[in-house]
């Protein structure tokens, strides 16, 4: 399974050693290491490096780089509002020097210190700058990536410059072309694996066989949604305790695996509905575990759905904005008249087979619409008061409606509801109010 | 014509009295010259320490070879060092290969502007790869090898990507024609000074006694974005009119890069152009993919380098081989995709395989073809697989209109209920989840930037990014993909 790495240019020993860090990587580790070369020799320009998140991108060229002892910088992106930022981390990493830049620097003022230092001190082995987040170089300077690609050449010295990113490459390419860098892809870890890097963090008192059957358990509920190491690692981690309650009270032994998977099971489907959405944080999934027996109540997450309170207006007012956003506005003479003079019962009652304005969203309302709708749906004598206008622009600014047409048309603004079914149907619950009889599209 | 005043005159003005001297050749001022050292070209000296690096290899394989025998290792080393050198430093080739007509042009253009002092401006234009640049190397090198020349010539080197904007170009320009401890920044600070002054320097000279400039203008439709095009414009003004003797030379990927100029700084360009658009056979290309590989005969070793030279030899020789190249010299002729390709290659050479074989080449061009946008997609998960092709579904159906996450999730909620045996139904925000990712990948993307704050996420309107072939053929690829979710994929109706 495991292949040593080879290179001439290194120490067999120091090689094993990174071969054992980098578990089920060896085929891109020595791609990427023949690429290198050895460190007196010259490298590629640029290399770029693709592949989804937790495939091992950063980690096997930042642990090359470090245990083999190659100079080098580890930049991330996300960390750079600025490229100033940028360089004086490049620059900081190979000459730790105190030359300082100019204040916000461009790329000519670093190249132009970057070989003022490279004079002083040449380069004996190739020097490598690793961009992490390489999409975000994008949104910076037009110049930055395609200056970056060809380092090599506008500093005359030995550097390569290996970008990470999970985009394709086509979608870095400038309109007029650039340097073209060379493309190394690292693709997924497969489900085995998966299932082999997973076994590794057993816990101590209990057998590695045991957890890497919990760990099996595990991939069954989550592999088909996510392939993320970071995020199936961070689930194995927090539902393990509840996984080893039946062997700790006795119930079960750490061979019934049919017992112990009963167990689990609807457990990993409760924590992909909360913990894999980040509904609720760790610690509040871990309180939630003990107490849960006690009570029996749904689960209170960090999503609004719990937790909007409004007033009892506002609640008739945003089911009155919902009722005119997704019904057409031909059909609010039939739900809201009492005495609707006479419509042909053929007409009444046939629904046009169309999209349902549930699949293409809301549609923009006049105001007078919303209050028409919302004086006969409340079901008392409202007078229309400041108030009532005030508690719209609240709404507003809650973001549970939002304002379509310009700020400047006072008479008549349009507004457009903002918020899905399933949160009116719990507003509409608080005030027994049966909106789905109202909905056109469920008719 | 406009003639410089008389040296005397000059220092008489007071202002640094230097101003002129500086590109004076035979300036009777002493003191002035050593403050202005020949400008040496950084390139060059590299060039020289290519080849005394070079030359001490050899002297130093030819002494081992009579000692005792390098091993293998060694060898492979040695040659590794030598073709990384040739294809990842662009070293200069000996000849301007292919291109013996516009090395003649060039060369004879720069040489009116270094030894006669015509002022001339020149546009390279050619593809991405195309050897511009090392073209204008050579001509370079060529030129500078005279040390009448090299002595005479000040030569300044742009390149749009690092100078921005025409302050830091200005700068720039100070630094290499070393007049920072004239100009500093306590005697000039602003740029319309700066300028003046550079200017007032340049247009001081007549082409008789003063020393020509070379100015290098690398990508240079960088430089007609500048503001109102001032450098553009000054420096084409001076080389069109008898003052101190430039050569513009700018270097372009860009056709139309005269439709950049504005009117007043097209009407100063000479309009010479230099095209090279290379009619590269494929008989030529293999030639040169010979060459490319092939190792001196001494280096490192007698043996080793035979060896390698047949294996080479046999490896052009090779059907396969050959239809991989030639499917990669349909693509792209030009070098630097070449030196990608062989590179790729030449890592795959090991102590344990010391010889360049077919298989390397073959896997190195299946490297380089690979589609990424595929690659991607078999790393997806299965809903997000799912998702995709309930777009692609949407996109046959409404004829590439863009979709919205409700309808994409209502087609996915219809092959649950109907056929799935293998995907089970997810909640809305997982899926919603799975949706993002996708969007994050660049695989799908909002079709207008600016409204996307004001819809909710669920209804703002998406487009795939992914052809319809290409679902389809990442589809087949895709690792234990489940009978049902294929079918599903090349069933015509939802």
């Amino acid at each position: 399974m495991s292949v040593l790495l080879q290179n001439q240019g290194y120490a067999d020993e120091r090689l094993r050693v990174v071969t054992k860090r980098l578990p089920c990587r060896e085929a891109q580790a020595s791609t990427l290491l023949a690429l290198m070369g050895e460190p007196e020799q010259h490298s590629y320009p640029s290399i770029f490096i693709y592949g989804h998140t937790a495939t091992g991108k950063s980690h096997v060229t930042q642990t090359l780089l470090r245990e083999l002892e190659l100079p080098h910088a580890v930049v991330s992106c996300v960390e750079c509002v600025s490229s100033g930022l940028l360089f004086e981390q490049v620059l900081l990493a190979f000459f730790s020097s105190s030359l300082t830049l100019p204040r916000s620097p461009c790329l000519s003022d670093f190249v132009r210190l970057y070989r003022q230092l490279c004079a002083q001190l040449p380069a004996t082995q190739t020097r490598y700058i690793v961009l992490d987040r390489a999409e975000l170089l994008r949104d910076m300077d037009a110049n930055l990536l395609p200056g970056f690609l060809r380092l090599q050449e506008l500093v005359e010295d030995n550097v390569t410059v290996i970008l990470l990113s999970e985009i394709v490459w086509d979608k870095f390419r400038p309109n007029t072309g650039c340097f073209e860098p060379l493309l190394l892809h690292f693709p997924n870890y497969s489900k085995a694996e998966l299932q082999e890097i997973l076994a590794q963090d057993s816990h101590p008192s209990y057998s590695p066989e045991l957890y890497s059957s919990y760990i099996n358990i595990l991939l069954g509920v989550f592999y088909s949604v996510c392939r993320d190491l970071r995020e199936l690692r961070h689930l194995a981690a927090l539902n393990f305790p509840k996984f080893c309650e039946p062997l700790e009270t006795g119930e079960a032994k750490e061979k019934d695996t049919h017992k112990l998977w009963r167990n689990i099971e609807p457990h990993l489907k409760r924590a992909m509905q909360t913990v894999y959405l980040r509904d609720v944080s760790s610690v509040q999934w871990e309180q939630q575990q003990q107490t849960e027996e006690r009570e029996t109540g749904g689960l209170k997450g960090l999503s609004a759905h719990d937790h909007v309170e409004l007033p009892y207006y506002s609640k008739f007012l945003l089911i009155a904005a919902y009722l005119a956003s997704y019904n057409p506005a031909r059909t609010d003479r039939r739900f809201f008249l009492k005495h609707h003079g006479k419509i042909k019962k053929t007409n009444f009652m046939k629904k046009h087979e169309k999209t349902s304005n549930h699949l293409l969203g809301p549609k923009p309302f006049p105001l007078d619409r919303l209050l028409a709708i919302f004086y006969s749906v409340v079901d008392s004598r409202v007078a229309p008061t400041a108030s009532v206008f005030s508690q719209i622009s609240s709404l507003v600014t809650l973001q549970l409606l939002s304002q379509v047409s310009h700020d400047d048309q006072l008479d008549a603004p349009k507004y457009k509801c903002a918020v899905s079914l399933d949160f009116i149907r719990a507003i509409a619950r608080t005030v027994s109010f049966d909106i789905v009889r109202y909905l056109y599209d469920f008719l | 014509m406009r003639h410089s005043l008389e040296p005397g005159a000059r220092r008489t003005r007071g202002v640094p009295g230097c101003t002129a001297i500086i590109i004076r050749k035979r300036s009777q001022n002493l003191n002035c010259l050593h403050v202005f050292p020949l400008q040496e070209w950084k390139s060059l000296e590299i060039l020289a320490h290519i080849k005394t690096r070079k030359q001490a290899a050899v002297t130093m394989s030819k002494r081992k070879a009579k000692d005792s025998h390098l091993t293998v290792g060694d060898c492979v080393s040695q040659a590794q060092r030598l073709l990384r050198d040739r294809f990842c430093r662009q070293q200069l080739p000996a000849g301007p290969a292919g291109v013996e007509p516009q090395h003649k042009h060039l060369l004879e253009l720069l040489r009116r502007t270094a030894v006669h002092g015509e002022s001339n401006s020149v546009l390279i234009v050619g593809p991405r790869g195309a050897g511009k640049t090392m073209l204008l190397n050579c001509v370079l090198k060529e030129l500078l090898e005279d040390s009448e020349v090299k002595k005479n010539v000040l030569l300044v080197q742009l390149n749009g990507l690092l100078q921005t904007d025409d302050r830091v170009a200005l700068k720039e320009i100070t630094r290499q024609l070393q007049l920072e401890n004239v100009v500093g920044d306590k005697v000039f600070g602003s740029f319309a000074e700066n300028l003046a002054f550079l200017l007032e320097a340049l247009k001081k000279g007549d082409r008789s006694s003063s020393r020509p400039v070379l100015f290098i203008l690398d990508e240079f439709d960088l430089f007609a974005h500048h503001k109102n095009q001032t450098l553009l414009y000054n420096l084409f003004d001076i080389s069109q009119s008898a003052q101190t003797p430039v050569a513009v030379v700018g270097l372009t990927c860009r056709l139309d890069v005269l439709e950049l100029l504005e009117k007043r700084v097209k009407s100063r360009f000479s309009h010479r152009q230099i095209h090279l658009l290379s009619p590269l056979g494929f008989e030529r290309y293999l030639h040169c993919v010979r060459q490319q590989l092939s190792l001196p005969p001494d280096v490192p070793e007698r043996r080793f380098s035979q060896e390698w030279n047949a294996s080479v030899e046999a490896l052009c020789e090779d059907k396969m081989a050959e239809a991989a190249l030639k499917k990669h010299f349909n693509s792209s002729k030009d070098f630097r995709s070449l030196h990608m390709l062989l590179m790729l290659a030449l890592s795959r050479v090991t102590v344990s395989n010391p010889t360049i074989r077919p298989a390397d080449l073959l896997e190195a061009s299946r490297l380089c073809t690979a589609d990424a946008k595929a690659n991607i997609v078999h790393g997806l998960s299965i809903l997000e697989l799912c998702l995709i092709i309930a777009m692609k579904h949407l996109n046959d159906i409404y004829d590439g209109e863009p979709f919205n996450f409700q309808m994409v999730h209502n087609e996915f909620k219809k092959f649950i209920q109907r056929k799935s045996h293998s995907v089970h139904n997810f909640e809305k925000p997982v899926v919603i989840k799975a949706f993002e990712h996708l969007q994050q990948l660049e695989l799908i993307r909002s079709v207008d930037g600016s409204s996307a704050t004001k819809t909710q996420k669920e209804y703002q309107l998406m487009k795939l990014l992914l052809g319809h072939g290409q679902i389809m053929e990442a589809l087949q690829k895709y690792p234990q993909c489940p009978t049902d979710v294929k079918q599903w994929a090349v069933s015509s109706f939802g």
